[in-house]
């Protein structure tokens, strides 16, 4: 049920924690402060964020005539979230599955969700390259408007990760848009002091290495941490931070032809 | 429930598997009518071979988080490192059973070594006269290559991990794990019960966003009757080096792991602050606590290892 969805951005990282759901809710986000119709699609099936990123644990995914109806964060239906979490009973339960299995949930997210008439679909992936992102691959082989954007930080541990999941997108045929850089530097709050907790510039980097298109470099914030949870967006609760800077600038570049 | 044949299909569910010989890609595959009878699903001949296998290691401990980038690559080189410190007698394996994202070469300074096949099988790589490594980093050609393989050929590569890899005497047998409650890990559980599983350290930073997925490992946990050593808070705190001022960098919103271990009745071991030179030293591959062995970070591990070695030899006595 791709088919009117405009297009598709995959939240790729080799890595472990290094932002990806926090960098696919803020895009959403940013999106649809724009004005754009968007979904977002979890496909972290052990380890789900979406939800409680959003603020929407206790909400359910209804099943309509079509297909799965997706939770909707706004009644204006602006952004339509769908997640293995609106599944569970209880916020602590396991998904203890192997591949086969996780391959046939993500066949049915992607088959049978109901997204209506979308401009984006942001899909937020676990690390890796293995059943999830393969399958996802395989069946978005086919859709036109599908790119991949990596996040990093800038430490040689999750750099070394990084490097195979361009692997991966080089070798399925997924276009990379682009890397961001994420918890760069962190800025003492009493004296300004600026430390690079995990080094930096390793994104950039990376980036010139692998001739991919640089988006930003988004610094260590406790602030975008506490907005976790609230569904909140940072360009609107923290116009002045980098990281809204960041995504404005990302959603100018994805969405030239700006509402 | 890997086995997955070599002439099976890409999508082959494993012939130890509920499905096997029934699932769409058993199609055309030319073990179908075999796996369909269900004569291959007995316990896995290879649960006995690692039990052999293992039977000279005294202690054996998982790794896990639900989250990834917690640390648990760099509190399992932690843990080795001070283990093997200890005690010039004791002796350490590292298994890296992070098949997508091998970490452990490059934590522990010995990317680029490879790993020789000889007659009693794969020898590991020596990071110390006492400390060795196994990881799947060491069979990649380039750091670019990427091992995109579905979940039984990933059980596969664990299963053989296990059952060939020549770690002679060892006190303890550390295995480090990718995030999540899916294949890697329920290979490690299925094939590791039988040879004797000490147990799991459980691996966390204290954000919300983090305990929610480390709750679901507790309770991979206690699914399949894997005994928990204890949670081990990462990342905690963050001290200026310039001003002394603490920050919390993933603040504790919901009382951290703290508060989860009280919930959930899992005893906490501790924390490890969050140090700059820590993750330097994780980049370049060198010993943390032999660069800064009076550092905060150091000494909170020391009382850490400090209570597992104990609650290990407790339950071995
Ligand atoms: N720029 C930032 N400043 C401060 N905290 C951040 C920043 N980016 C991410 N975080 C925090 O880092 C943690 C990890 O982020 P997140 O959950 O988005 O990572 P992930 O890549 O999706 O992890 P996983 O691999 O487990 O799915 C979260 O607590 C998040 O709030
Ligand atoms: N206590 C700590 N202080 C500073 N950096 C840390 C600390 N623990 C982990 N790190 C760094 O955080 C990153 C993620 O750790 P890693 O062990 O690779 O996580 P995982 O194996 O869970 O994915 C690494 O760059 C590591 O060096
Ligand atoms: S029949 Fe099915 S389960 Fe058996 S080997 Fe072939 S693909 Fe695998
Ligand atoms: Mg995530
Ligand atoms: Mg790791
Ligand atoms: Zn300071």
């Amino acid at each position: 049920m791709l088919d009117s969805v405009k297009r598709v951005i995959l939240v790729l990282s080799g890595k472990g924690g290094v932002g990806k759901s926090t960098v696919s809710t803020q895009l959403a986000l940013t999106l649809k402060e724009r004005g754009y119709k968007v979904g977002l699609l979890d496909i972290d099936l052990c380890g789900p964020s979406v939800p409680y990123l959003l603020n929407l644990e206790n909400q359910n995914v209804h099943q309509g005539p079509e297909g799965w109806i997706p939770v909707y964060l706004d009644n204006e239906q602006r952004l339509g979230v769908m997640s293995i979490g609106f599944l569970l009973s209880s916020r602590n339960d396991a998904v203890v599955w192997r591949g086969p299995k996780k391959t046939s949930m993500i066949k049915q997210f992607l088959e049978d969700v109901c997204w209506q008439e979308l401009d984006f679909l942001v899909i937020d992936t676990p690390p890796g390259t293995s059943d999830e992102h393969i399958t996802v691959m395989e069946n978005l082989r086919q859709v036109p408007q599908c790119g991949a954007i990596i996040v990093t930080t800038p430490q040689e541990v999750a750099i070394e990760d990084v490097r195979k999941e361009i692997t991966f997108c080089k070798k399925t045929g997924i276009p990379i848009l682009g890397i961001i850089e994420n918890m760069s530097g962190y800025e003492c709050p009493n004296c300004s002091e600026c430390t690079n907790i995990f080094s930096s510039g390793g994104g950039k980097s990376l980036a010139d290495i692998a001739k991919i298109p640089f988006m930003g470099s988004v610094p260590i914030d406790p602030r975008v941490g506490k907005l976790a949870g609230k569904g909140l967006a940072a360009i609107k609760e923290l116009p002045d931070s980098t990281t809204s800077k960041v995504f404005s600038e990302l959603v100018n570049q994805l969405a030239p032809d700006s509402l | 429930m890997s086995g997955v044949p070599d002439n099976a299909p890409q999508h082959c569910p494993g012939t130890q598997s509920d499905d096997a010989g029934k699932a769409s890609a058993c199609a055309g595959c030319p073990n179908q009518n075999i796996c369909a009878s269900g004569a291959a699903s007995g316990p896995d001949p290879a649960i006995q071979i690692i039990k052999e296998r293992l039977s000279n290691v005294k202690h054996k401990i998982l790794i896990l988080s639900g989250k990834g980038g917690v640390g648990k690559s760099t509190v399992t080189s932690l843990l080795g490192h001070a283990l093997a410190s200890r005690n010039a007698d004791v002796n350490v394996g590292i298994l890296d059973a992070d098949i997508c994202g091998p970490s452990q070469p490059r934590v522990l300074g010995v990317r680029g070594e490879q790993v020789h096949n000889s007659g009693s099988g794969w020898s590991p790589v020596y990071v110390t006269d006492n400390l060795s490594l196994m990881s799947i980093g060491f069979l990649l050609g380039s750091p670019d290559d990427a091992v995109i393989w579905r979940g039984p050929k990933k059980n596969g590569m664990i299963k053989q991990f296990l059952s060939e890899v020549d770690w002679g005497e060892l006190d303890y047998l550390l295995i480090d794990t990718p995030p999540g409650t899916s294949d890697e890990h329920l290979s490690a559980v299925q094939y590791l019960t039988s040879a004797g599983l000490d147990g799991a350290l459980v691996v966390t930073t204290p954000q919300e966003v983090a305990l929610l997925d480390v709750r679901k490992e507790l309770q991979f946990c206690t699914k399949l009757g894997v005994p928990v050593l204890g949670v081990l808070e990462n990342m905690s705190l963050f001290i200026c080096p310039n001003c002394k001022t603490r920050s919390e960098i993933f603040p504790a919103t919901t009382g951290g792991a703290a508060q989860m271990c009280s919930e959930l009745g899992v005893p906490l071991l501790g924390s490890l602050p969050l140090d700059p030179i820590l993750a330097r030293c994780c980049d370049d591959g060198r010993d943390f606590l032999q660069e800064l062995p009076n550092s905060p970070a150091v000494i909170a591990l020391r009382s850490i290892v400090d209570k597992i070695v104990a609650t290990c030899e407790n339950t071995s006595s």
